[in-house]
């Protein structure tokens, strides 16, 4: 094993501390250190945008990331979007209510690139919408339903629809 | 798919960077946005023995413009895109950049690497030729400026040495009477494109093309400068036969595209000079009305 390396950081407001290899994988921390599995990892090159996290609030791709790099970062994950089990997030509500997702592989990475877009877009168009996540493939939705939700999480999220 | 190992280094200045650099010369590579060297070690396509991390280095960010547009090399590429000076001074850099890759990947690729690797797909290549951008590299002995024609020395290589380091990018502000267009097609959006362009186009004072220049993507080993159809324009005035006849020598002369996953040599022409015909008329487009038709 080569050198390790002592980082600390914050998943989800919560600390967490660690000696890691610098090789490792900022996707792979987070799924087999820290133990959250709601990061997804697919293609480990940067192109399906499974991985999608934020770091200290902006999209980033945790598969071409160093978890050594994250010492001293803010992240947030997926599990980080509910406030509690039985409440989901509104935007974890409107993938529910309007089916947006199937397998639920792509689910983690579309959620953590709309959060920050539907704050900071709050009244997107359609189109909007697909350019925003073009960056993250689904394999079974077709994507249709992935953009009503999204546009149906942009009114909940800011109308309280 | 997971990086071999390698020894890292987070140097917290760009001295301790250029140290490090200057110990360890080829063998250690610098670490900017990661977004095209983490993939090629998770692939082991790259295998590097020590990482040196630019990312702790406060003074390789930021953007000021000073008679030129100088941008830190550790800039983010998405920091860039929102940065109002970059607008204002270099639109075409500004036009480019949302066609690199997706958000997500923006917001940690930087400026400094996209040039250092010297993608021939990629788009600020094609941009810093086609300002004529000047790339400050640093090493531990000093300083040199090196212009962006002798920059880009082929695929993926460059004119720096190997205990330099990038650390900068200086961009001309854009000129009076002067239109700029980036135009590219991809199969989605943030994808390399098939073909694309970065296209400036410079009238004088009687509305003649006195100077031009059309810079290519993905067509040859780096950017490549279509410089004989360049050469048909100057002189004229600016008509659709003129674009036409350019974007006739550009396609078929001056490129020799070797054709890739998507597209055939023959559609990368094809695409090459239709996208040719409309990025120099939205570059006459946008030369303020009234130098363009001042007599
Ligand atoms: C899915 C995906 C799609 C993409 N699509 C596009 C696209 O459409 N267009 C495009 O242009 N790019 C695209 N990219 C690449 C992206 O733009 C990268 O950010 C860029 O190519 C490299 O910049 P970086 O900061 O990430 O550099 P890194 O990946 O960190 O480094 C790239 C290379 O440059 C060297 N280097 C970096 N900084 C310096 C420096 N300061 N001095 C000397 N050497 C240095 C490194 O050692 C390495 O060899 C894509 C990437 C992905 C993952
Ligand atoms: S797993 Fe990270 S982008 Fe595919
Ligand atoms: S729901 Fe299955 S990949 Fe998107």
């Amino acid at each position: 094993m080569s050198d390790t390396y002592s980082i600390t950081l914050s998943i989800n407001g919560k600390s967490y501390q660690s000696e890691v290899e610098p090789r490792l994988l900022l996707a792979d921390y987070i799924r087999q250190v820290a133990g959250l599995s709601g990061t997804h990892v697919g293609c480990e090159h940067g192109v399906c945008g499974a991985c999608t996290i934020l770091l200290d609030g902006q999209p980033v791709r945790s598969c071409i990331m160093l978890a050594v790099q994250a010492d001293g970062h803010e992240l947030t994950t997926v599990e980080g979007l509910a406030s509690d089990e039985k409440n989901l997030h509104p935007l974890q509500e409107a993938f529910w209510e309007a089916h947006g997702l199937q397998c639920g592989f792509c689910t983690p990475g579309i959620l953590m690139t709309l959060l920050p877009y539907l704050q900071e877009h709050p009244n997107p168009t359609e189109h909007e919408v697909r350019e925003a996540i073009s960056g993250n493939l689904c394999r079974c939705t077709g994507y249709q339903h992935i953009v009503d939700a999204a546009l149906l999480a942009a009114k909940k999220m800011h109308n309280g629809a | 798919m997971k990086p071999a190992p390698f020894k890292y280094f987070a140097p917290d200045s760009l001295e301790a960077a250029l140290e490090l650099k200057a110990q360890h010369g080829d063998e250690a590579k610098p670490l900017a946005g990661g977004q095209s060297l983490i993939p090629a070690m998770n692939f082991r396509v790259a295998q590097p023995s020590i990482l040196i991390d630019l990312n702790r280095i406060p003074e390789l960010r930021g953007i000021r413009a000073n008679g030129a547009l100088t941008i830190g090399g550790m800039t983010a590429q998405s920091a860039a895109e929102k940065d109002a000076l970059v607008a204002q001074h270099t639109p075409l850099l500004h036009e480019a950049i949302p066609n690199i890759a997706h958000p997500q990947i923006r917001n940690r690729g930087t400026i400094g690497g996209s040039v250092a690797h010297a993608d021939p797909a990629a788009e600020l290549p094609v941009v810093c030729l086609a300002l004529r951008a000047r790339m400050l590299a640093q090493s531990q002995s000093g300083q040199r400026w090196i212009e962006a024609q002798q920059f880009f020395a082929g695929l993926f290589t460059t004119a720096l040495s190997a205990d330099e380091l990038l650390t900068a990018v200086e961009f001309p502000l854009a000129r009076e009477r002067t239109g700029y267009a980036f135009l590219e097609v991809a199969r989605r959006h943030g994808d390399y494109a098939m073909a694309g362009l970065a296209a400036v186009l410079a009238l004088d004072e009687n509305g003649a093309c006195s100077e031009a220049r059309l810079v290519y993507l993905n067509v040859g080993d780096g950017p490549l400068e279509a410089t004989q159809a360049v050469a048909s324009l100057v002189g004229k005035k600016p008509s659709e036969e003129a674009f036409a006849e350019a974007a006739q020598i550009a396609s078929q002369v001056d490129m020799q595209p070797f054709g890739n996953l998507h597209a055939t040599p023959d559609f990368q022409r094809h695409l090459s000079g239709v996208l040719t015909q409309r990025a120099l008329n939205l570059a006459l487009s946008r030369i303020p009305k009234k130098a363009a038709k001042a007599k």
